[in-house]
């Protein structure tokens, strides 16, 4: 049915789709440290030491009740719900930051559960709903 | 159904056919921008800026649809080296290329009001720009090799290579922690965006969707006269 060429294209095609699958399952398995875009409070909590000069980003929701503004300094507590981290910042912050909303923090770690950053950007999920529903949700709560 | 895509066949394929598919489309995306723009209420927290959503999701949709039916083709080539694939693949390319550019750009006009930044690279984005990089390259080989046949060849490859990093964009924001959020639709679950704004969406993408086939029977059809020209050419 099939010629003996075609045969051959297809037992070579098939080892470079499988060994091309394995290359890059590797690659980014060992770039896994690189292509993660921030880290959770656990994720800090449990690495075994992070410069306090390197600057990196630490993501999680803002925990509820914890935000408290000074003159031009803001200071609130980021959550993954099993490790918190403090976090103090200056600046702009962008429309979307709330209580209980994703956030991103850029900076440098002071230690483990002090975080200053010089960047905040808001973490968008993935509810999209008009703000009648949203009340509705919150009613029935 | 796959005979109409022969060569001889779409040369026969009358513009009043596109016209009307055109008339359509129109008619679609009527409905749809009427839709999406007065009668979708605005997001309870991203306000009307969640607009964009409307045409980022269908062309980001479009952007990776295409390389996927360039991929596959071009592995159908290269095993069977049917000629008239890879003509199908080459008219796929411009219009993934537009979309892929329409995604990233309404992306990030989304994402300064949202996020606060236009760029980040984190790994949804980046790898999208890779998807937008494979698609210039893919057309670029079509364009640097005057040989049918090497083009052909190089291209294909390309385009399998290139097959790989779409599982990597659509499973980027599951598998890492990224900037960009999860997929609000999904196969196995229920979608998280609310009806109301998931109606414009869908008529939204079937329009883009109804864009895309016309664009890729025109230039399907060009393509088939130019390789037909180029045949005749060298014989004589």
């Amino acid at each position: 049915m099939l010629g003996k060429k075609v045969k051959s294209r297809i037992f070579f095609s098939t080892i470079l789709v499988v060994l091309a699958t394995i290359t890059i399952f590797i690659t980014l398995k060992s770039l896994e440290e690189n292509v993660v875009y921030f880290y959770s409070p656990t994720d800090i909590y449990k690495k075994p030491q992070i410069l306090s000069s390197e600057k990196i980003r630490v993501g999680g929701l803002v925990k509820k009740n914890s935000i408290t503004k000074k003159e031009t300094s803001i200071n609130f507590i980021i959550t993954d719900l099993k490790n918190e981290i403090f976090v103090s910042y200056k600046g702009l912050l962008p429309n979307l930051f709330a209580e209980g909303k994703g956030v991103i923090a850029e900076g440098k770690l002071k230690d483990k559960k002090y975080f200053v950053a010089n960047k905040i950007l808001a973490k968008h999920d993935e509810n999209y709903m008009p703000p009648e529903v949203k009340d509705a949700l919150d009613k029935s709560k | 159904m796959i005979k109409n895509f022969f060569p001889n066949k779409i040369l026969g394929l009358s513009n009043k056919i596109i016209t009307n598919i055109a008339w359509v489309m129109i008619l679609i995306f009527i409905i749809g921008i009427i839709y999406s723009l007065f009668i979708s209420p605005a997001d309870y927290i991203q306000g009307d800026s969640a607009r964009i959503m409307y045409v980022h999701v269908p062309a980001s949709f479009i952007a990776l649809g295409c390389f996927a039916f360039m991929g596959t083709l071009s592995i159908c080539n290269l095993v069977f080296k049917i000629k008239f694939l890879s003509l199908v693949a080459k008219s796929l390319a411009p219009i993934g290329i537009i979309f892929t550019i329409i995604s990233i750009v309404t992306g990030s006009l989304w994402g300064k009001p949202t996020w606060g930044i236009w760029w980040a690279w984190d790994a949804r984005l980046t790898s999208m720009l890779i998807l937008l990089f494979f698609y210039i390259i893919y057309i670029l080989t079509w364009k640097i090799f005057d040989n049918f046949e090497k083009a052909n060849k190089i291209s294909s490859i390309i385009a399998v290579i290139g097959l790989f990093n779409l599982p990597v964009i659509k499973y980027s924001v599951d598998w890492w922690n990224t900037l960009h959020q999860p997929s609000s639709i999904t196969l196995t679950s229920a979608p998280t965006i609310h009806y109301t704004m998931l109606i414009p969406l869908l008529i939204m993408l079937v329009g883009f969707i109804t864009y895309s086939i016309i664009m890729f029977l025109i230039k399907y059809k060009i393509e088939v006269m130019k390789f037909k020209l180029n045949k005749k050419r060298n014989n004589k």
